[in-house]
């Protein structure tokens, strides 16, 4: 399916509601769309990866796992999370990073071109191909974790980043995140349920080794084949990376970032006023009718 | 116009409000050519007095154009349509630095290398680094989207960006974005950034410090031809090398800066490379090897690695002082802003080159290779008769050349006045539109900043009203 077609399988206004899916992952986040909604599917494929660019052009309907493969022959990836199943649409449309957010930066940071279908059915350009741009407003900030409510994403270009040489998951049971966090130079990742830590330190195989050896004095560290899993139940959700030492009962933390993957859904943050009028506004803008994701809301 | 100036007055203080005919010239531009009328200058120190401006403005019927140093060069800041202009360079206190969650609360007249310096004992540092950076404030950074050569590995301003405590054109305040991982709603901060005053003036900013790597390596290569640097800055990256920067100068940059700064630049260099390296010892070590081999094998005559800091500080002086150089030279000049695909490099620079030229003047280039991000810099004395006409039509034929090679038409300076009229060249109506659209969300009544950025027409609605020869 070309992208013309999939505008067309869009429709404008008097086509009515309709939602976009993809791999069903996070389908959850933002409320499901009502009851009965149509459902269209973004066309898929990896369009064009040119290595010296260090971007690649994929469909959104593409799977995350076969973009990964691609740009793995090269020696490259995304910062996107590598979710089984999930689609490279759905997951800048949900816009959570991935575990290796301290390290590799948020999704949001990734996303250089963006082609939707708005809601008259009409396919749409925001930003560009290169790897610097302040040509326009920056529209594909907003799309990133707008949950398909301004447009569907269609194909985008994304920045790549070279694979790391090395890649170690360790886990202690005995050392306080906060003291790895000061002890490290830019780790991948630090993660902590309140007992455990995990660490993972990327890089030259040189600088894994002397990294380890600075984590050797803060605890008894483990070689792990990768980070602890959330169970499917509990909900996501973003802090301070202060506050992070004062969770308590089962949670598994993002050290330095903030993200929280815990049973307990918390309390939502106060809503600011004027914030939420721009939001209001834009929504209309873009989608007067409120034919996109109809009930999918973003808080 | 004395009614509102009594009002402004009343706002703030008397002094910080000014009308004098000195005042007024120096706020009708920014750093670029082009030339506005400013017909009243504020200053405030607070939120509250930024408020206050944007209040009385609106009471009056008029506009208001946010501005900071001034070092813009797409003629963003420039006031057209009878503004208030509210500059934010009173605004300098650094409110709040936070070592550990790595990041501090500034008002937007903090300039950029200060607050580099003001956490420079924590290890830490604030990673945009315009070469304006010792005059450009953060807020203006904000507006721009500002980059800078170490962007190449750590992003631009919006990377940096947390968190901005917003005044809208209504005169309320909105906070956008936030300290922790993922704030609710759109991402308006990254909205907001790079919107070039459009959207409201920003009045606190949350930015993202970076800690100061632990190795850095700086090198200098030197080659015959213009292409074969080029070539090897592709050749880098697709040696899978991320740089923490990547510049090159061509011949003519580098003997004036020579001249300037005596940094031992070669003066028969047809280009040279400034390649910076940095993270953790062992991957900076095999990296800068490896970035020696690719370029030899490109053709680099000479390979120098600074030894020590101040060799490094020599060499990263002359990058940064190309523009003080180049006044030498001639009184005037009009540096350009366009990003290829760094694959292009080779062909859009020789064609550049052609342009000028053709068009008889003279041009140098000095630029952010390693993200494609060109600067072709053209000095004249604008004396001359007829010379700025030239100016112009050369400017016109780089940005085609760059979008013809699938390039965009800025990747850090913005597009203000400069290059609103080009927008069409890369976006088609529909796009406009949304950009139009996503503008109208913060400031429906078109307040703040009119005419920047967008070209008229780009509404759907008033689609009729192009004025002639607005599309290209």
């Amino acid at each position: 399916m070309d992208l013309n077609a999939f505008a067309g399988e869009v429709g404008g206004a008097g086509a009515g509601p309709v939602t976009v899916v993809g791999g069903r992952t996070e389908w959850h986040v933002g409320g499901a769309p009502h009851p009965g909604t149509r459902q269209v599917v973004a066309p898929s494929g990896v369009v064009e990866h040119e290595p010296a660019e260090l971007t690649v052009r994929v469909r959104a309907g593409t799977q995350i796992e076969e973009l990964d493969a691609a740009l793995a022959r090269h020696g490259q990836c995304t910062v996107m999370p590598i979710r089984p199943g999930a689609t490279v649409g759905g997951l800048l449309a949900v816009g959570h990073s991935s575990v290796k957010r301290l390290g590799h930066g948020p999704v949001r940071d990734t996303l250089l071109e963006a082609r939707f279908v708005n809601a008259n059915g009409r396919l749409v350009k925001a930003g560009g191909p290169v790897v610097k741009n302040v040509s326009g407003f920056d529209l594909c900030r907003v799309l990133v974790g707008s949950l398909g409510t301004l447009g569907f994403l269609a194909e985008v270009v994304l920045r790549c980043r070279p694979r790391p040489a090395r890649s170690v998951w360790l886990a202690a049971e005995d050392a306080d995140p906060l003291i790895v966090l000061r002890a490290l130079y830019r780790p991948a990742s630090i993660l902590w349920d309140g007992r455990t830590t995990w660490v993972c330190l990327e890089g030259a195989p040189g600088d894994v080794v002397d990294q380890q050896r600075a984590l050797s004095g803060i605890g008894a560290w483990r070689a792990v084949d990768g980070p602890p899993e959330p169970p499917p139940a509990w909900t996501r959700s973003s802090t301070r990376p202060s506050a992070l030492v004062n969770l308590t009962g089962p949670f598994i933390a993002e050290i330095g970032v903030g993200v929280v993957h815990a049973p307990v859904v918390p309390p939502p943050a106060p809503v600011d006023e004027s914030r939420l009028v721009v939001q209001q506004r834009l929504k209309t803008a873009f989608d007067p009718t409120g034919r996109l994701n109809p009930g999918r809301a973003v808080s | 116009m004395d009614a509102l100036v009594d009002d402004l007055r009343a706002a703030l203080t008397p002094d910080r409000v000014l009308v004098s005919p000195l005042a007024l010239e120096l706020y009708a531009r920014d750093a670029s050519i082009i030339r506005g009328r400013a017909e009243v200058v504020c200053f405030p120190l607070t939120t509250e007095e930024v408020q206050a401006c944007v209040r009385v403005a609106r009471r009056h019927g008029r506009p208001f154009v946010p501005r900071g140093s001034g070092t813009g060069l797409a003629g963003g800041a420039v006031p057209v349509g009878d503004p208030v202009v509210i500059v934010t360079t009173k605004m300098t206190r650094i409110v709040e630095v936070n070592a550990d969650e790595r990041y501090a609360w500034v008002e937007p007249g903090v300039l950029n290398l200060d607050l580099t310096h003001h956490v420079a004992h924590l290890g830490l540092h604030y990673a945009p680094d315009p070469s304006s950076q010792q005059s450009c404030t953060i807020g203006g950074n904000v507006a721009t989207n500002s980059g800078g050569p170490h962007c190449l590995a750590y992003g631009v301003t919006s990377a940096h960006v947390l968190a901005i405590e917003v005044v809208l054109a209504d005169g309320s305040v909105a906070l956008l974005g936030g300290l922790d991982a993922e704030p609710a709603g759109y991402d308006l901060r990254g909205a907001f950034v790079g919107s070039e005053g459009t959207m409201g003036i920003a009045t606190r900013i949350a930015v993202r410090l970076t800690p100061v790597p632990p190795a850095v390596r700086t090198l200098l290569l030197d080659f015959g031809t213009v292409a074969d640097g080029a070539a090897t800055v592709t050749a880098i990256i697709a040696a899978g090398i991320v740089p923490a920067a990547l510049e090159m100068m061509d011949a003519a940059i580098t003997r004036a800066v020579e001249e300037f700064v005596h940094a031992g630049f070669p003066a028969d260099a047809a280009c040279v490379l400034l390649v910076e390296l940095d993270g953790l010892p062992a991957g900076v070590e095999a990296d800068a090897e490896a970035v020696a081999a690719v370029g030899r094998a490109h053709g680099a005559r000479t390979v120098r690695v600074a030894a020590d800091e101040t060799e490094r500080a020599l060499l990263w002086k002359g990058r940064k002082s190309a523009f003080g150089a180049i006044a030498r030279i001639a009184p005037n000049y009009y540096l350009h802003d366009a990003v290829v695909p760094r694959t292009k490099l080779v062909e859009v620079l020789a064609t550049v080159y052609a342009i000028a030229a053709e068009h008889d003047l003279v041009m140098m280039n000095v630029f952010h290779a390693g993200d494609g991000n060109l600067h072709p810099l053209i000095v004249f004395d604008k004396r001359e008769p007829g010379v700025l006409e030239r100016v112009e039509a050369a400017g016109a034929a780089i940005m085609k050349a760059c979008v013809a090679a699938g390039g965009v038409l800025s990747g850090e300076h913005g597009i203000g006045l400069e290059k609103r009229d080009y927008m069409p060249l890369i976006f088609s109506a529909d796009d406009l539109d949304a950009q139009a659209r996503l503008r109208d969300a913060f400031d429906p009544d078109g307040m703040a900043n009119p005419t920047k950025v967008l070209p008229s027409g780009s509404r759907c609605g008033d689609l009729q009203h192009v004025p002639e020869g607005a599309w290209i």
